[in-house]
């Protein structure tokens, strides 16, 4: 049985792409900062249930209340940037909602944040005892350099020293987290080298640079 | 489009089905467009795909970057409502506190069933798969053949839409020349799996799934289906005319909108809907068949969970497709308890799932490739179908029977999770972290174990004795085991995987001393469950006959995975659709001799 090409569809190809784009162009928001500032949360709120609605945009704190204080939120800020920095591949953590995504984390009421919830909360308070015992201020007012010096003690779980061994497992933690709230953004998704979530006539497979790059051919005619 | 409130109903339908999945949907479809009057019993909510779909959301629209959580256990944009690892207020358990005899149980709770996010492989079972037994002893053989079932695999593929090539190997079956689908290209670590693994033997070449890649033939696909039914063609070709190709983007999981892959909501369905001939009442959850005094079926007892009040429903037939565990459920309830269809003692037993295990690895010169679209089709492109069969008639295998491997790469889109495992970046942060990330992404490699399952007398689900749910309908309890055929499998595919991705000049992630019984994913975990009530040649061994309809019950079929002698390592769905649609022409001749 061969197709005949006379036929069209209801929508034809062009027009539910052109559907889309359009769409898919009207969704581009950036969570806003959070103004709440709710001490650590003891109590956990109820989460977004079997059945949410998944059309709609969500912001962290739509869903349950954010639970940083203003200090917490500014240290998370800092760690997040000192992280993930605007560079050439894009812009700072704190440009894209990290900081609250990682509020909405620490907030929310499953188990698997709920696990992370003292690890990162006493992280942070650590990062700031250290900061206040090497240089008297607290992390997120210190320059770059002097992050970096705290930092480079604890980046590395398996270089890291005795001492800084628990500190490590809260910074690998973080930077996990914070790199998911960062690369599940457009801006992340350049920086990390994502191409997708648009509709395309057709579907051609790697490029031929790639293919002559790994030494393989397109098998699939 | 009829769906109704149990107020609705009519006094009697020909045909009650419960279950809107895969299998309650090809039933539905090939039932009433050949003018039988159906109602459909679907304990979920109803749904939309058109409105509902999250098509292009991403990550930093959802809440936790669209993370799973219990709620959403496979991601926020996962089509699932209502379903998954737990049910609230709808318990079951386990008979043994060891993690090796428990059982993951999966269950769908939405109109269109598991069909709404299911991974859309469509392969079918090959001559050996319908006779086990009596290629190797183990298991037992189906009272039909290949031959009686091909037949009806080109129809379904026709109807639902498979993409794929023909690859003319040993069991693994060949669709007649134009049914098939164009295969999408494939994507980079695809051909890379596929250069190494050449080398080592795997043969990978694309996988059949139900995705559109180009416009059905709503011309002529329609007459071939219902040849000399005008009015069914036409019900038909509406319907396919609706179904757009895709435009490659989005990820299947979350449904599709524009119906380009196949959802029972948005294949099944609908022209079922538009013959006038079914009703579905949503929020409909079965809790017994009625059953006459001569042992006739003769309705469905259910909950309308929208009041917790008892209705009933009466029919000439039922049919349960409600996926194993909850079709063995309803049976075993029916006669307050007392269990229908059970002369033979085997509902419940032979529970199968399929044979999981997943070796990742990091592959090096996939690093720092340029960045390139590679989304595709939805969904994986390429995988490879078991090439072990001459090996294992010489008698090198430590096991029996067979498994594919499915494929992932990795530059599909980030969300909710961290895409690089966080140590080889080796402690990196700044700038370097970035780069890192830019370097590693899509050098990630998977490959997945898919293997047979032999059925065996360890696995099985029963009432439990005490626990119910939260209308006083008893749950299910449940037994678990492996054999040493699966276990074995397990610890070759881990060999193979590992070799695969060392031949690569990658690294593997996991602990090289483990055992296999540490790698084999958990009984249920794949959702691949099918048997409970498995068919046979006589009523002694087996609960339902060639036809799906059980031995006891003439006017019972059972339509989902639960009648499944065996397990093949395909995946079951196109089976359960073949199977429900031939079964389904079986009742309809059956009624037309006045046999109901
Ligand atoms: C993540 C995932 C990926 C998968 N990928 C694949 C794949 O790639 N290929 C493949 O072949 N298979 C795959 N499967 C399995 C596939 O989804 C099932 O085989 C298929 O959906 C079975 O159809 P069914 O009609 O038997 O059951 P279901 O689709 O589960 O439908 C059963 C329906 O019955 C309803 N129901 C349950 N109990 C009652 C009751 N008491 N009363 C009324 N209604 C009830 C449920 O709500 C549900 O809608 C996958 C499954 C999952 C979860
Ligand atoms: S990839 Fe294609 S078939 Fe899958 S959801 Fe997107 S458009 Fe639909």
């Amino acid at each position: 049985m061969t197709s005949p090409s006379d036929f069209t569809p209801l929508f034809s190809r062009r027009q539910v792409i052109q559907m889309f784009a359009a769409v898919s162009a009207s969704f581009g928001i950036t969570p806003q900062a959070n103004a709440a500032t709710v001490g650590v949360a003891d109590t956990f709120a109820k989460g977004y249930g079997t059945d949410p609605t998944l059309t709609k945009l969500y912001k962290p704190g739509d869903v349950w209340p954010l639970t940083l204080n203003a200090e917490q939120l500014r240290t998370v800020t800092a760690l997040c940037d000192l992280i993930l920095p605007a560079d050439d591949l894009g812009p700072a953590a704190s440009a894209v909602g990290v900081p609250q995504f990682m509020d909405e984390w620490i907030s929310a009421p499953y188990p698997l944040q709920q696990e992370d919830n003292p690890v990162l909360l006493e992280g942070i308070a650590w990062l700031n005892t250290e900061a206040s015992k090497r240089f008297s201020k607290s992390f997120a007012e210190l320059d770059a350099p002097q992050q970096a010096t705290i930092a480079d003690d604890i980046c590395h779980i398996t270089m890291a020293k005795p001492e800084f061994r628990e500190a490590a497992q809260f910074f690998e933690r973080f930077r996990s987290r914070a790199a998911a709230g960062y690369y599940s953004t457009q801006e992340g998704w350049k920086a990390i080298g994502f191409v997708g979530n648009i509709t395309s006539a057709t579907f051609d497979g790697p490029p031929a640079e790639v293919l002559k790059l790994l030494d393989v051919e397109q098998t699939v005619k | 489009m009829p769906i109704i409130t149990p107020a609705k109903a009519q006094l009697e339908y020909d045909v009650a089905i419960i279950g809107s999945g895969a299998g309650g949907g090809q039933m539905a479809y090939t039932l009433t467009l050949a003018g039988i009057k159906c109602v459909m019993l679907e304990a979920g909510r109803s749904y939309d795909p058109q409105t509902e779909t999250p098509m292009f959301m991403t990550g930093s629209q959802a809440p936790l970057r669209g993370a799973g959580t219990p709620d959403k256990d496979f991601g926020f944009y996962d089509a699932t409502i209502d379903g998954g690892w737990d049910v609230p207020g709808e318990p079951y358990t386990q008979a043994s506190s060891k993690k090796e005899e428990q059982f993951w149980w999966w269950r769908a709770r939405m109109m269109g069933g598991r069909t709404n996010h299911w991974g859309r492989i469509s392969l079918r079972n090959g001559p050996y798969d319908f006779k086990p037994r009596s290629r190797d002893g183990l298991g037992f053989d189906w009272p039909v053949t290949y031959a009686e079932i091909d037949p009806y695999y080109t129809k379904v593929e026709m109807l639902i839409g498979v993409y794929g090539t023909n690859s003319g190997m040993e069991n693994t079956p060949d669709s007649p020349e134009g049914v098939l689908l164009p295969a999408p290209k494939a994507r980079l670590s695809e051909l890379v799996s596929q250069k190494f693994g050449k080398k080592l033997g795997i043969p990978f070449m694309p996988i059949h799934r139900a995705v559109l890649t180009k416009p059905l033939d709503w011309l002529n696909i329609p007459k071939k289906l219902h040849p000399g039914n005008q009015w069914a063609q036409k019900i038909v070709a509406d319907s396919m005319m609706r179904r757009a190709p895709c435009f490659w983007a989005t990820d299947c999981g979350r449904g599709c909108s524009i119906s380009a892959n196949y959802q029972s909501t948005t294949v099944h369905l609908p022209p079922a809907l538009a013959t006038g001939n079914l009703d579905i009442i949503p929020n409909a959850h079965a809790r017994e068949v009625l059953v006459n005094d001569e042992g006739k079926a003769t309705g469905v007892l259910f909950i309308d969970k929208t009041t917790g009040k008892e209705e009933r429903i009466k029919a000439k037939a039922v049919v349960i497709a409600a996926s194993s565990g909850e079709t063995v459920r309803i049976l075993l309830n029916s006669k307050g308890g007392k269990g229908i269809a059970n002369s033979s003692g085997l509902v419940g037993r032979y529970i199968m799932d399929t044979v999981g295990t997943k070796v990742t690895g990091h592959v090096p010169i996939l690093e720092n490739v340029p960045p390139h679209n590679e989304e595709g089709a939805g969904g994986s492109h390429t995988y490879a179908p078991w090439w072990g069969y001459k090996d294992q008639a010489a008698g090198k295998l430590d096991f029996a029977r067979g498994y594919h491997i499915e494929m992932g790469g990795s530059r599909s889109m980030p969300i909710g999770n961290n895409p690089v495992p966080d140590d080889l970046v080796r402690g990196s942060y700044g700038k370097k972290f970035k780069q890192d990330m830019r370097r590693y992404y899509g050098s990630i490699v998977s490959y997945a174990c898919r293997g047979e399952m032999i059925p065996n007398e360890k696995s099985y689900c029963e009432l439990d004795p005490q626990v119910k749910d939260k209308w006083g309908i008893p749950s299910l309890r449940w037994h678990w085991g492996w054999s040493e055929h699966e276990l074995n499998q397990a610890a070759h595919a881990r060999r193979t995987f590992t070799d695969l991705i060392e031949s690569m000049g990658g690294t593997v992630r996991h602990d090289k001393t483990e055992a296999a019984r540490d790698y084999i994913e958990p009984g249920g975990k794949i959702i691949h469950e099918v048997g409970g009530a498995i068919m046979g040649a006589d009523a002694k061994t087996s609960v339902c006959n060639g036809w799906n309809q059980t031995w006891d019950v003439k006017n019972l079929l059972i339509c989902d995975g639960s009648p499944f002698a065996s397990n093949a390592d395909k995946n079951p769905t196109l089976t359960i659709m073949a199977l429900a649609w031939r079964a389904a022409d079986h009742l309809i001749e059956q009624a037309k001799q006045g046999n109901l």
